[in-house]
């Protein structure tokens, strides 16, 4: 039940990104079903929750490391969950009515949704490396709600700032949490929870206190990470009434609640929270009253109360906790209700401006008169939910808990935020709802339709409810809650409206009154006055924010570019081989390396004589890469050789194979590209080539060339005589047959034992293989490489001097017996390439090496006959192939699981087959087959690719020829 | 047999890591394919240098490092193989279009 609580959001978000983005109605119904299942699931687990139970759901994920799926459920857990699900219902009702349908709706609801999931999930974790993950995609989505209206620039700009700002208290969080994990030993949130005092007498203690509230702190907006609260305004306003009243800046405040009952208590939780919260409380709500947009009014007004909530939690007494819990849950109905009735006036009349906007009473009297009620409570109204956790806020504000200024300063403070308050409230209600007939709105404002206001009535009933009977409706529910965060230390506690005359009747009393003078004298200033609050109108959080992040990320990074980086490859290149150099160098010298003692004697004169040639190819190579491209390409090929001798002279023949033919097509790839490549002509007479500093970089060239080389060539050296260790080569070589049923014990390693690797090898060949596909796609060769090659236009020319040929004979004729040869040599191949792999398993060969002799098969077509010939005669489907071998090869692998084996687990048996006799029949065969067709494919999409691009330019060319003629004749 | 083939491995680095630092691409992609022959080499030279005695066992048989050269590196070394083919392909692709695009086959995009 906790999992489909945790999994249906996701479910649902899934599925509602795939309805149609004009279909908005159908994603509102789902994304309302999930909501309510959500609901109804929360609600019947209640009796266990209520019982003092914990639930629990375990799945191992990765034990080793002390990472489990745990879903946990207790009062508390609950309480949020069914907030969010409860509020997230509401919203979506309301959404419904508010989403304007040229928006992609199904989008919103996707990502709602996925919003409910990462909360949901947020408040149910039982690990806390779990909780950082939700955590983390708390943030991303709600990064990706606020810039739902991505064409907007405010919304693009509020979206990254609240991403940046809590990301990164993000991840000062996750660090925190692990440090937890570090000190527990464990994180498992039971474990953690029960371990409070080896947490607070930890040295790390203060760290991980600073790291924790760093996460929390930006997450709930406190000061002076307030600042991106405000700019989230720009979202959709569901989206405003659903995270930046009711979840995601509670996510904060989760955290400390959640985490309260083993940190709280020192002195350092006391002052840092403490400090944050009451300036929050205060300046929240100061800027409050100054706001003219209607959802920056709230969304200030909210930073006041997440403040209010911290400044409870921060006390550190059992009685503030109760009065946190319970605020949080009153601050989401009023505030949530408030932010629907902002966007109805905002829907229905086209502006937010509250100077703009009077007199609507009138025209929307239903939805005033809500508004009224929720404000009221936003302002500490009694008879209303949100008086009576204020009261509760005062009581706890005048007792002492420690002894310093913070704690004298609090009940001062307290009274003059909840003044502040009542003005702000009544500044909202009076300049929206009172006053003269608006006029030249955008739109002639009229109520909303009926279930858009719903929602509204709904929470402000709850208002209404809870503030005259509380013991009786939220109380249970707030007691359940409260013991699952306090347990032992849940002191006793009244809900009553009436508590008698007391202190903090006094100071309600005080608010109201002060409230409402000081918006009497203020009323005249605010109609008129521009956006925000005097004095701190200058000191932007914003604008300090934008400039951290212009000096950080341009003015720095450009300049740390400027002076320590290069665009250009060159020198990257030489600090790189420099560098590896010199570490290697340095290792080895410091480590006592000694070279082993030359031994000439055991030289073969044969093979020394074999790599003298290789060495002159390598050298010759380099010589000629510059100006005699083909020459080079001759040499390179050449050491490509020598090496494929070596394969085959040190009992490798499988790589011999492999090696040989991977030769051939690299060779024939290369040859096709030369064509592309500009010209260049050596010119011995040009002095100014050769100048002082460009000997000396050669020079420096040479020197790092040569030391790699020395390097490399002692180090291998060394290596290779000396004794070779046990390791674990005897246990494949024990196994291959027993247990892989291969005797080529190379191909059993690719294929089986190692079968995972190959897997993702060849997935990179695939992906490799499309790159080059895709690149070629939008190829553009270079003008001048655009003309017909040289020799072809000499045959063309032959061909028109001669009356009795047509154009192109001679380039038909060209190479006429080798083609033929080579047409015949198709079905030969084709055979040298089957015989390769089914021999596979036991003797050398193998998929790779099949593959790819059968792509060489091919592309000796496309030489012979020319790429039109062979694309009219053959089926040539490389990507297909590909697929099918990709398809193949994870089809083997998953089919172990029909059997109950681990993935790629493979079978052997051997079949007999009339003619050809015994063969490995391995289920790896079946893998192997799919490695042959992804290499054969791969192989000839990048060779055919690049083939086209001859066959294309001048297609090309005669496209644009015939249009100027179509152009001329018309 | 050792001094030879570490002799070449050095010979076919110093080759591959000079026209690694030329200015033309086509000079790096011979480069880049000399080093690769180099590092595969190297890596196989690790299982030692055995003359007869390929990884074949016989049908039913087992086999040990007395009578059969090391299979590691052989499979590490012939997946290198091919990995370094499509390396290639991609980087000749990549350089033909850079050419293409930028009109010069300096590795800078400009001279």
């Amino acid at each position: 039940m906790l999992l489909f609580l945790a999994l249906a959001p996701f479910a649902g978000s899934l599925a509602a990104i795939c309805i149609p983005t004009d279909k908005g109605t159908p994603a509102a119904w789902l994304s309302g079903g999930v909501a309510l299942f959500c609901l109804a699931a929360a609600a019947a687990l209640y009796p266990i929750v209520a019982s003092g139970e914990v639930l629990r759901y375990d799945v191992n994920w990765l034990p080793e490391l002390g990472l489990n799926f745990t879903l946990r459920m207790d009062g508390f857990a609950w309480m949020f969950a069914s907030l969010v699900a409860a509020i997230g219902l509401l919203v979506v009702v309301y959404a419904r009515y508010y989403m304007s349908t040229s928006d992609p709706v199904p989008r919103f609801f996707s990502l709602f949704l996925a919003f409910m999931g990462a909360m949901l999930g947020l408040v149910l974790s039982g690990n806390l490396v779990l909780l950082a993950i939700f955590w983390e995609l708390t943030s991303i989505i709600s990064f990706l709600l606020i810039g739902y209206w991505h064409q907007n620039a405010h919304a693009r700009e509020g979206a990254r700032m609240a991403l940046t700002v809590t990301g990164t208290g993000g991840l000062c969080m996750f660090v925190g949490l692990m440090l937890i994990g570090h000190i527990v030993g464990s994180y498992d949130l039971d474990i953690v929870l029960s371990s409070g005092d080896v947490i607070r007498n930890d040295p790390l203690y203060t760290t991980v206190l600073i790291l924790i509230l760093l996460g929390a702190l930006t997450k709930s907006a406190q000061f002076p990470f307030h600042f991106w609260l405000p700019h989230a305004m720009a979202a959709p306003t569901p989206v405003s009434a659903y995270l930046h009243s009711a979840t995601l800046v509670k996510a904060g405040i989760f955290l400390l609640t959640r985490l309260w009952p083993v940190m709280a208590g020192t002195d350092a939780w006391f002052w840092i929270v403490g400090l944050a919260g009451l300036s929050t409380l205060l300046l929240g709500a100061y800027f409050a009253i100054f706001q003219q947009d209607m959802k920056g009014l709230l969304a200030y007004s909210t930073i006041s109360h997440l403040g209010l909530i911290t400044v409870l939690l921060s006390l550190g007494s059992p009685l503030a906790a109760v009065a946190a819990i319970f605020h949080t849950m009153n601050h989401a109905t009023f505030k949530a209700s408030l932010f629907m009735a902002a966007g109805i006036i905002d829907h229905e009349t086209g502006t937010r401006d509250m100077r703009r906007l009077s007199g609507l009473f009138k025209y929307m009297p239903f939805t005033a008169t809500l508004a009224m009620v929720a404000s009221a409570s936003m302002a500490g109204v009694p008879l209303l939910n949100g008086f009576l956790s204020k009261e509760m806020f005062f009581a706890e504000a005048i007792e002492t808990h420690k002894y310093n200024i913070l704690d004298t300063v609090t009940p001062y403070v307290a009274t003059l935020a909840s003044m502040f308050a009542v003005t702000y409230s009544l500044r909202f209600i009076h300049s929206v709802f009172f006053g003269p007939a608006p006029h030249d709105l955008p739109k002639m404002p009229h109520e909303p339709p009926r279930w858009m206001r719903a929602p509204i009535e709904f929470l402000v009933l709850a208002c209404l409810v809870v503030g005259i009977v509380p013991s009786w409706t939220i109380g249970p529910f707030l007691h359940t809650a409260v013991k699952s965060v306090l347990g032992e230390a849940t002191p006793v506690y009244s809900l009553a409206v009436w508590h008698g005359w007391n202190l903090p009747l006094l100071m309600s009393l005080i608010a109201l009154v002060g409230g409402v003078g000081l918006f009497l004298t203020m009323k005249s200033y605010l109609a008129t006055s521009v956006e925000g609050p005097p004095f701190f109108r200058r000191l932007e959080g914003q604008r300090i924010f934008e400039r951290v992040l212009v000096t950080l990320s341009w003015k720095w990074a450009r300049s740390i570019e400027m002076r320590a980086g290069t665009r250009r490859l060159q020198p990257q290149m030489r600090i790189l081989i420099a560098v590896a150099l010199l570490a290697g160098s340095i290792t080895l010298l410091t480590q006592g390396f000694k070279p082993a003692a030359f031994a000439l004697r055991s030289i073969d004169p044969a093979f020394a004589l074999i790599w003298l040639i290789g060495m002159i190819c390598a050298v010759g190579a380099a010589y000629q890469a510059k100006f005699h491209r083909l020459a080079a390409l001759v040499l390179l090929g050449g050491a490509g050789l020598v090496t494929c001798i070596t394969f085959v002279w040190l009992s490798a023949p499988d790589l011999a194979v492999t090696q040989l033919l991977v030769e051939i097509v690299t060779t024939v790839l290369i040859l096709l590209g030369l064509r592309w490549l500009p010209k260049r002509i050596e010119d011995p007479d040009d002095p100014g080539m050769m100048t002082m500093p460009v000997r000396l970089r050669r020079l420096r060239d040479l020197v790092i060339a040569l030391f790699s080389g020395i390097g490399m060539m002692l180090v291998s050296y060394t290596m290779m005589s000396r004794e070779m260790p046990e390791a674990i080569s005897s246990y494949f070589l024990e196994r291959a047959y027993k247990e892989g049923g291969g005797t080529n014990v190379v191909n059993v390693i690719l294929v089986d034992f190692r079968g995972f690797d190959t897997l993702g090898e060849i997935a990179v060949l695939c992906i490799v293989a499309l790159t080059v596909f895709a690149l070629l796609l939008r190829f553009r060769p270079a003008t001048e490489s655009l003309e017909t090659p040289e020799q072809q236009r000499l045959q063309n020319a032959f061909d028109d001097e001669h009356p009795d040929r047509k154009t192109g004979d001679s380039i038909a004729e060209y190479l006429l017996v080798p083609s033929v040869i080579m047409r015949w040599m198709f079905p030969v191949i084709g055979m040298l390439a089957a015989f390769l792999f089914f021999r596979g398993h036991d003797l050398p060969g193998g998929g790779f090496a099949a593959g790819i002799a059968m792509s060489i098969g091919f592309i000796l077509q496309y030489m012979a006959g020319g790429t039109r010939w062979v694309e009219e005669r053959l089926r040539i489907h490389p990507l297909r192939w590909m697929a099918i071998g990709l398809v193949i090869a994870t089809a083997t692998g998953l089919g172990s699981w029909l059997f109950g084996y681990p993935f790629l687990t493979s079978h052997a048996q051997y079949v007999s087959l009339p003619i050809i006799g015994k063969i490995p029949l391995a289920s790896a065969i079946l893998f192997d087959l799919g490695v042959f067709s992804l290499v054969l494919g791969a192989t000839v999409l990048i060779l055919i690719a690049l083939a086209h691009q001859s066959v294309r330019a001048p297609r090309a060319q005669a496209i644009r020829a015939a249009r100027a003629a179509a152009k001329e004749t018309a | 047999m050792e001094l030879v083939l570490s002799a070449g491995i050095g010979v076919l680095t110093a080759s591959g890591v000079w026209l690694l630092f030329r200015p033309r691409t086509y000079q790096v992609i011979i480069g880049l394919s000399l080093l690769s022959y180099a590092v595969n080499l190297f890596i196989f030279g690790m299982g030692r240098l055995r003359v007869n005695a390929p990884p074949l066992l016989e049908p039913g048989g087992t086999g040990g490092l007395l009578t059969h050269t090391d299979p590691i590196p052989q499979a590490l070394v012939l997946t290198a193989i091919v990995i370094g083919f499509a390396m290639t392909a991609l980087f000749l692709v990549v350089l033909l279009a850079s050419r293409g695009f930028t009109g010069t086959d300096h590795v800078d995009g400009r001279e």
